[in-house]
């Protein structure tokens, strides 16, 4: 199963890396549910939502896709992201947590599916500046596409693309500074 | 806001790119080095019988002492720095210049009479040595702290500490170049707390100013 994993989210992490959207969505999707099957493992007692842990994680997944180096594989990069993120908000939340670094246990995270909750990306969203707030809404919240948005909003899709970029990065920041 | 939406939100800029990490610290030492050189030169400068120097082993052997150290603190820091890379045995080398500076020490006190020990241990410009290294390396420490913000080190602190041992290399590299105190018994003593030195505040660094 790991090693069936490992060569598929790589592959798809380089295609994604070399310009495929399509692959690009799967493979966040995969990790998606891969991380929240490990989030949810590791927090047993209560104060911190896993599916908070898992926004955090997909962000700094992406922000730092750079870090991964293609030919290095792709599952110990995503865990000790995923890892430094949930001591992360342990850390934030007042909570002094040891975090097993276990790595048996991870090659049994389950891939788990997500609940609906008022989440720390929410209040994040809401500090940015109204620009880039209305074009990452308008992507994410209200599923529009590049173009969809650049109409609705009166602008280039140039300008939604470095808004979409600078206020993810911020949402990015926001969520390490805290 | 859905996880799902997120994700169609991080797809939408997946277009957007930046810089492998690996080349990028290639640049940064590039930048690092020459800031380093810039300060070097325009301040204290090689000593003026440099290429007699050259022909002896003591004043030699400073370079490999910080050449050492800084390929190792390279080589650790890119680990570092990167999530999940294994960084075994770039720590294991993280040993070899303080072990060669020890094995030379050892070597300075059968060849040199004990008469001359303190001579050679005090020398003749500590305090210049201690206050130059880390004014050359304290540009290069700037880009790397900027360059571990760059990255994403799970450990910022050791990642900090790391980036001031590099650029402590680095800086008493080129100091070497000027110092007339070629002896072993005086780098071990004097460089070791300059580059202590950069490497606290590389520590403080990582803790202050490295959040991802």
């Amino acid at each position: 199963m790991t090693g069936k994993d490992e060569a598929e989210l790589s592959g798809l992490l380089r295609a994604a890396i070399a310009g495929d959207e399509k692959a690009y969505a799967d493979f966040l999707h995969r990790i998606a549910a891969l991380v929240r099957g490990f989030v949810r493992r590791k927090i047993v007692q209560g104060g911190v939502d896993p599916e908070d842990v898992v926004q955090e994680t997909l962000l700094a997944i992406h922000v730092k896709r750079h870090t991964w180096r293609s030919d290095a594989p792709v599952l110990p990069w995503i865990y000790a992201i995923a890892r430094f993120k949930l001591i992360d908000a342990f850390r934030r939340r007042g909570r002094r947590i040891e975090v097993e670094i276990d790595e048996i246990a991870e090659t049994f995270a389950e891939p788990e599916a997500e609940t609906v909750s008022d989440r720390d990306i929410n209040r994040a969203l809401d500090g940015l500046p109204p620009a880039q707030r209305s074009v990452v809404s308008s992507i994410s919240v209200d599923g529009h596409s590049i173009g969809e948005t650049a109409i609705k909003l009166g602008i280039s899709e140039t300008a939604v693309r470095v808004s979409l970029h600078r206020g993810l990065a911020a949402i990015a920041k926001r969520f390490g500074r805290q | 806001m859905r996880t799902e939406d997120l994700i169609k939100a991080l797809d939408a800029d997946a277009r957007e790119k930046a810089m492998p990490l690996g080349k990028a610290w290639w640049l940064a030492v590039g930048v690092a080095v020459a800031i380093a050189a810039a300060v070097f030169f325009a301040t204290i400068g090689p000593r003026p019988d440099i290429m007699l120097a050259m022909h002896t082993m003591r004043f030699m052997s400073k370079f490999v002492f910080t050449l050492v150290l800084a390929a190792s603190a390279f080589a650790l820091i890119r680990g570092l720095s990167m999530p999940g890379a294994s960084t075994r045995r770039a720590t294991a080398w993280m040993a070899a210049a303080p072990l060669l500076v020890v094995l030379a020490v050892v070597l300075e006190l059968f060849v040199v009479p004990e008469a001359d020990w303190g001579k050679r241990f005090v020398g003749s410009n500590m305090m210049i040595c201690m206050s130059f290294i880390p004014l050359i390396g304290i540009g290069p420490l700037a880009i790397f702290l900027g360059m571990l913000r760059y990255g994403a080190p799970t450990r910022p602190v050791l990642a900090g500490a790391v980036a001031g041992l590099l650029a402590g290399g680095l800086a008493a590299t080129f100091y070497a170049a000027h110092c007339f105190d070629d002896s072993p018994l005086f780098v071990a003593t004097w460089y070791t707390i300059a580059i202590a030195f950069l490497t606290l505040l590389g520590a403080i660094g990582g803790r202050l100013f490295v959040r991802w």
